[in-house]
């Protein structure tokens, strides 16, 4: 089965991935509860990049609009948080749920425009949510303008093997559990038939066709599991923020998950944590390097990382990997 | 890391033993110390409110010539202003940055109502003072659940029942029409607009229209609200639609009695792009300053004020609202941390904040006075309504209790 993927998704690394998965456990123990925070939120980017990823990198459709699908998995849980009382937990598969059925609702109908004008189209769709969210007769739910504030859940244990939990360090074991589930999901999905059958439909449309593959059916699932990951995503952040508003999910959030993904690295699983950090962390560096013009330097880091790693940086680290072993094919 | 801070405390507490008969007085709570007090803030410098930003700049101004002077009681203010973009989950991590990282002693003019709200429950959990909030919702004075919260703004609420009581007493059979913006700072100002009318807001509102924050024009809104012939116009707006209401009504050659709400009462910034003919006869209110107002020329806060902005924000306007607001702010920080002296923990911050005695802030006007309870947070009980003869506001009766 493996042997269809192309070289580097082949060759995992098991020892560096466990070592990687214990430093993570490690991590919020040596770190403060604010950084623990912001690692915490870098997760989630992570799991909406893997989304976007399998949407944009695999199946080849355009989307400007997953902001949204971040609103509604936020929205979502904090709804049922708020009015039912649900725990945290039980929230996520509900919002992943009614993320996978608007997005593949969505997907039916977006199939008939191809390229730049899905793009609009899915544009249109980040545009308008953060009214909908205003909207009169939804404020009952939706709090309106003023959003919805949450109970943000403690740790359920005082301590974990004898080292001291807190509500950021739970959050953050929560987030990490539920992240690397959705890697394992993600990683499962794009080399199974699934994932060839989209990288067929993106490559050869026609070829795949005709050699059996339903492509409506596949685009718009396509479409609906990308949505699915952001909006379990966007439970996720509302549960850390612990407050949701239409302000939160603008149409900027949306062109930035894409500058995340693109500066991670398209077609790549781990870049969806590379673009992650880029997202949680270059705005802050902008703001220190520069107070008065931060967007400024913003887009000229931006404009830097496109130059140096036209593959992003995933990219760039497997060029680096390839140069250190020579022999290897 | 932890051994670290074991030393720290250890250090701490023998040099608080030695030092004890010294200093009985001298009382820190993270963020002060005898040279520094630390004071964090939230601020749009970039997004779709970056017009406030101005705030924010006008006080880093002040802190800096202070600490210049000499500081508050010989302590220099280390003042950390960060740019949320007005998007709350930002608001939420730059505060806890500021609150767990940089280790502020308290909050000074966080903006905006969402931004606030998303921090409101993390603030008073952590019992940090989060303090003269730059937004007028009647939800930041509520010291019974939220007692280290506190607002600057007076209240939307009772500025609009105030309008509502006016109209009543001077023209009993107006007919009212109302525009505002759709969201909570909109609807608190109608509420209270409706509860100042009582019984008659039905029969007297007979057109209302809304806008979203996001759209460009409201030029089609006052059209349709000329259309139902009314002759008094509540216009419940920000500084940029203020604008352009006020310049649409003289268009389209309607004539009201036209009401405009505090928050877009500057002239540097919402009369004179509307056009100062236009704007004569407006009625508002007002309880800051205006640096276009000349009869303020020889005052010697608004001289500190104009040469500080020449000095050290020479791209801020002096007449610019937000600029005479955020100096207002400023002043009245002093003054509690004054007031605080060397009992500088979290909890006398907010005692002092609770206990302010009809203070008159310099830079606002005069017999508009600042007053605090420990059950009423609500700053400014009293407020000025004015009317605009084409060049500045007039006050026209006594400051008016606002409650």
């Amino acid at each position: 089965m493996s042997t269809n993927l192309p070289s580097h998704e082949k060759a995992v690394p098991w020892i560096w991935l466990v070592l990687g998965f214990l430093g993570a456990c490690a991590l919020p123990f040596f770190i403060t509860n604010y950084h623990v925070f912001q690692v915490s939120m870098v997760l989630t980017y992570a799991i909406a990049l893997v989304g976007l990823n399998i949407l944009i990198g695999y199946s080849g459709q355009i989307s400007l609009g997953h902001g949204a699908f971040l609103a509604i998995g936020a929205y979502t849980t904090a709804i049922l948080m708020d009015k039912a009382d649900m725990p945290y937990w039980m929230t996520i598969p509900i919002a992943a749920a009614v993320c996978l059925v608007v997005g593949f609702l969505f997907g039916l109908p977006a199939l008939r425009l191809e390229g730049h004008y899905l793009a609009l189209a899915t544009f249109a769709l980040a545009v308008a949510l953060p009214q909908l969210l205003k909207f009169k007769h939804l404020e009952f739910l939706t709090g309106g303008v003023q959003g919805i504030v949450i109970m943000k859940p403690e740790a359920p244990w005082e301590t974990l093997f004898g080292l001291k939990l807190n509500s950021d360090r739970w959050l953050y074991f929560f987030t990490l559990a539920v992240t690397v589930v959705m890697f394992v999901i993600g990683w499962n999905l794009i080399r199974g038939r699934v994932g060839r059958a989209l990288i067929a439909i993106r490559d050869q449309p026609i070829a795949a066709a005709s050699m059996g593959i339903n492509t409506p059916l596949y685009k718009s699932l396509a479409f609906g599991v990308s949505a699915m990951f952001t909006g379990v995503a966007g439970a996720l952040s509302a549960i850390l923020v612990a407050f949701v508003a239409p302000d939160s999910f603008t149409v900027f959030l949306s062109i930035t998950l894409m500058v995340g993904m693109v500066i991670g690295g398209v077609t790549s699983l781990p870049g969806a944590l590379y673009g992650a950090l880029f997202i949680q962390f270059i705005p802050n560096i902008a703001d220190q390097i520069s107070k008065a013009a931060p967007w400024a330097i913003y887009g000229i880091m931006l404009i830097l990382f496109m130059y140096t790693m036209p593959t992003g940086i995933a990219g760039l680290l497997r060029l680096i990997g390839q140069k250190l072993r020579p022999t290897n094919p | 890391m932890k051994k670290r801070q074991f030393t720290l405390t250890a250090l701490c507490l023998s040099l608080a033993g030695f030092a004890m008969p010294a200093s009985a007085q001298k009382k820190y709570d993270p963020g002060a110390s005898d040279s520094e007090i630390k004071i964090g803030q939230t601020m749009p410098y970039s997004g779709p409110a970056s017009a406030y930003g101005t705030i924010g700049k006008v006080q880093a101004a002040y802190f800096k010539q202070l600490n210049e002077q000499g500081g508050v009681n010989g302590r220099k203010i280390n003042f950390i202003s960060l740019d949320d973009g007005y998007s709350p989950p930002k608001t939420v991590e730059m505060v806890r940055r500021l609150v767990e990282q940089d280790e502020v002693l308290l909050l000074l003019g966080t903006l905006g109502t969402p931004s606030n709200t998303a921090i409101h429950k993390y603030v008073n959990t952590k019992k940090v003072p989060h303090m003269f909030l730059a937004t007028g919702a009647s939800k930041w004075n509520d010291p019974k659940n939220f007692p280290w919260t506190i607002g600057f703004n007076p209240n939307y609420n009772s500025e609009g029942k105030l309008y509502g009581q006016h109209i009543l007493a001077t023209k009993p059979n107006a007919k009212i029409a109302v525009l505002v913006q759709n969201d909570d700072y909109g609807k608190d100002y109608f509420n209270g607009f409706k509860e100042g009318l009582g019984a008659k807001a039905a029969s007297m509102i007979v057109a209302t229209a809304s806008y979203e924050v996001t759209d460009p024009t409201i030029d089609s809104q006052i059209v349709t609200l000329k259309g139902s012939g009314a002759d008094t116009f509540f216009n419940i707006t920000t500084p940029k639609f203020a604008a352009q209401a006020i310049r649409k009504v003289d268009e389209v050659g309607w004539k009201p009695t036209h009401y405009l709400n505090q928050v877009s009462a500057s002239v540097g910034s919402v009369l004179k792009p509307a056009g100062l003919d236009k704007a004569v006869g407006l009625i508002s209110m007002l309880y800051v300053k205006e640096g276009s107002d000349s009869r303020w020329d020889n005052d010697p806060t608004m001289k500190d004020f104009k040469a500080l902005i020449k000095k050290y924000a020479p791209e801020v306007s002096p007449d610019d609202g937000n600029a005479t607001y955020g100096y207002a702010v400023a002043q009245m920080m002093v003054q509690v941390l004054k007031q605080a002296g060397d009992n500088l923990t979290r909890e006398n911050i907010m005692k002092q904040a609770a206990s302010i005695k009809e203070f008159q802030v310099p830079m606002v006007l005069p017999g508009v006075l600042a007053s605090t309870s420990p059950d009423d947070f609500a700053l400014f009980q009293t407020i000025q309504m004015v009317k605009f003869d084409g060049k500045n506001w007039v006050d026209f009766g006594k400051p008016v209790t606002v409650k």
